[in-house]
């Protein structure tokens, strides 16, 4: 079982559904700990991104990937644009001319993307940050992918470890970030930025094991 | 809420244009990308001064565009930074060969965004340098924090960055003041209410009646300590106290005190903490020999104060007297 083209362009509509959905929830969950404005520069990025769909419809998918990047980053502004911006970008760079995915492409693309934000946002596992979310999600898809796992299975694990890594945000100090200028009090908050990460990784396992 | 506005989504966009017709004489507002731009750029011979930042937090930084301080403004979302397009869009169009500076306040994502966009004008053969403003004292632990934000201090450094730039100094040159500038200047502030940022729709966070918050930044974000409201004399002291222990002021050191209102209070209270901070300084043998008081980087409608000290030598007094000629600041012409 692959991932095909049309299957990515599903999973980036139902993002940017469901950024659209808990647009409230990321702004309710940013308010506390940031400055409030997560839920509407994501739900703004993915629907520009929404725009630029038909006319990649037909591209490769690490140019629908690459292109999705560079909305983001022209259009969603503060740290998440030029984060997720390179999410993106990386994930397009290690799909270069493929129009479907294996399990074993898919879990390579969420790595190269995981590291892209990590070299720019220079945050580790446990600063309180998207990456809370993302490495764990990473570690699982590459360990299905070298234990034969099914696709739908691995879609699964993934989209629970990258739950569990929201989860886990909760307790921590913020580290990186607007949130880091709380310390102590940043305790007892769920991270935003790991929490729209988790949502589109939901998405991907909604999309491509329920198809819906 | 109650604010004056149409659309949440529109705010930015309608006060740009509202900054067209108003100021039509000193800047022509661009948009897609969207910035504030001096009518007479490119000058020959000048180096470019851009900056930007969310918006929310006005006259910072379109009403500084203008004669004797910036060249360009990119203005984000509220609270938000701005997308490296704009930054690259201004920074070309303000460019006449002698280079051009961004003046960036600490927050990840300006940074992020400043840097992409330098990046790009670099790769296009334009000269950039890049200063980041970080003069917030309320931020103490800078290895596990993003560091100290950038403040009031980009007032200063704006103004006195655009004079320099004005008296056709180099690129290092003006770099190099906006530096001094920076490490010259300590600000701290506080806040008495929290602000509504318009697509939220309800505060950031909340203060009861009687309750201040100290130590914050530009964004409605908490500060370092919540606290009982105490009498404006206190909160100079508490203001004052970590700022001028911050820096090594001398006996006799003239200085820059600056007394920022948030966009909430009145004039007529932050003369009362002017008139409690000049008092401190003085106490502290600092000769305040310039000042600056007014709401001129705010976090919407946030009623509280912030204090900036900047230490002053002959150049920086110079560039400050220097005339400029700006929707928000004007003197001299």
């Amino acid at each position: 079982m692959t991932i095909s083209r049309d299957d990515v362009l599903s999973w980036i509509k139902n993002c940017a559904a469901a950024l659209a959905d808990n647009r409230d929830y990321l702004i309710e969950l940013d308010s506390p700990i940031g400055d409030g404005d997560h839920g509407a520069n994501m739900n703004r990025g993915f629907q520009a991104v929404l725009g630029k769909l038909p006319d990649i419809a037909d591209k490769d998918i690490g140019t629908i990937f690459k292109t999705v990047g560079f909305t983001l980053i022209s259009t969603v502004g503060g740290a998440s644009g030029p984060l997720y911006g390179a999410l993106f970008m990386q994930m397009g760079a290690v799909s270069d001319g493929k129009i479907e995915l294996t399990l074993t492409d898919w879990a390579e693309a969420v790595e190269a993307g995981l590291n892209g934000v990590v070299l720019r946002g220079k945050a580790n596992h446990g600063d309180k940050t998207m990456v809370d979310a993302l490495m764990p999600s990473a570690e699982t898809l590459k360990a299905a992918s070298a234990n034969g796992m099914s696709l739908p299975d691995a879609l699964r694990e993934c989209a629970h470890a990258a739950e569990r890594g929201v989860q886990d945000t909760i307790p921590l100090i913020a580290r990186k970030g607007r949130a880091s200028y709380l310390g102590q009090r940043s305790i007892g908050h769920q991270d935003p930025g790991a929490t729209s990460s988790s949502l589109l990784l939901q998405a991907a396992a909604h999309t491509w094991v329920n198809g819906s | 809420m109650k604010k004056l506005i149409n659309e949440p989504e529109h705010v930015v966009y309608e006060e740009l244009h509202g900054i067209a017709a108003a100021h039509h004489d000193l800047v022509e507002v661009c948009f897609d990308p969207n910035y504030i731009v001096r009518r007479d750029v490119p000058l020959k011979g000048k180096v470019g001064i851009v900056s930007g930042g969310g918006s929310g937090h006005e006259p910072m930084h379109g009403g500084f565009v203008g004669y004797g301080m910036l060249d360009a403004a990119c203005p984000g979302a509220v609270f938000t930074s701005p997308t490296p397009d704009q930054m690259l869009e201004a920074t070309k169009r303000v460019n006449a060969g002698a280079g051009v500076l961004h003046i960036v306040k600490n927050y990840t994502g300006d940074i992020m965004n400043f840097e992409m966009a330098a990046d790009l004008a670099r790769d296009q053969g334009i000269e950039v340098e890049s200063v980041v403003i970080n003069d917030d004292v309320a931020v103490e632990d800078s290895l596990y924090t993003a560091g100290r934000r950038g403040v009031g201090a980009t007032v200063l450094a704006e103004k006195i960055c655009g004079a320099a730039a004005e008296a056709r100094r180099s690129l290092k040159d003006v770099a190099d003041i906006c530096r001094k500038v920076n490490d010259r200047s300590r600000s701290m502030g506080m806040a008495l209410t929290s602000c509504i940022v318009p697509h939220a729709g309800k505060p950031t966070f909340s203060l009861a009646e009687d309750e201040m918050e100290i130590g914050i930044g530009i964004h409605g974000e908490p500060g370092r300590t919540r606290m009982k409201l105490k009498p404006a004399d206190e909160i100079g002291v508490l203001l004052m106290t970590p700022i001028i222990s911050d820096l090594p002021y001398k006996n006799g050191d003239e200085v820059l005190l600056f007394v920022n209102g948030m966009g909430g209070t009145p004039l007529m209270e932050l003369y009362v903490i002017y008139n409690r901070a000049y008092e401190i300084a003085t106490r502290n043998e600092l000769k305040v020999s310039r000042n600056l008081i007014g709401s001129y980087i705010t976090s919407l409608e946030m009623a509280g104060c912030s204090i900036t000290l900047l230490k002053l030598d002959d150049e920086l007094t110079r560039f400050w007297d220097a005339p400029v000629r700006t929707a928000a600041l004007r003197w001299g012409m």
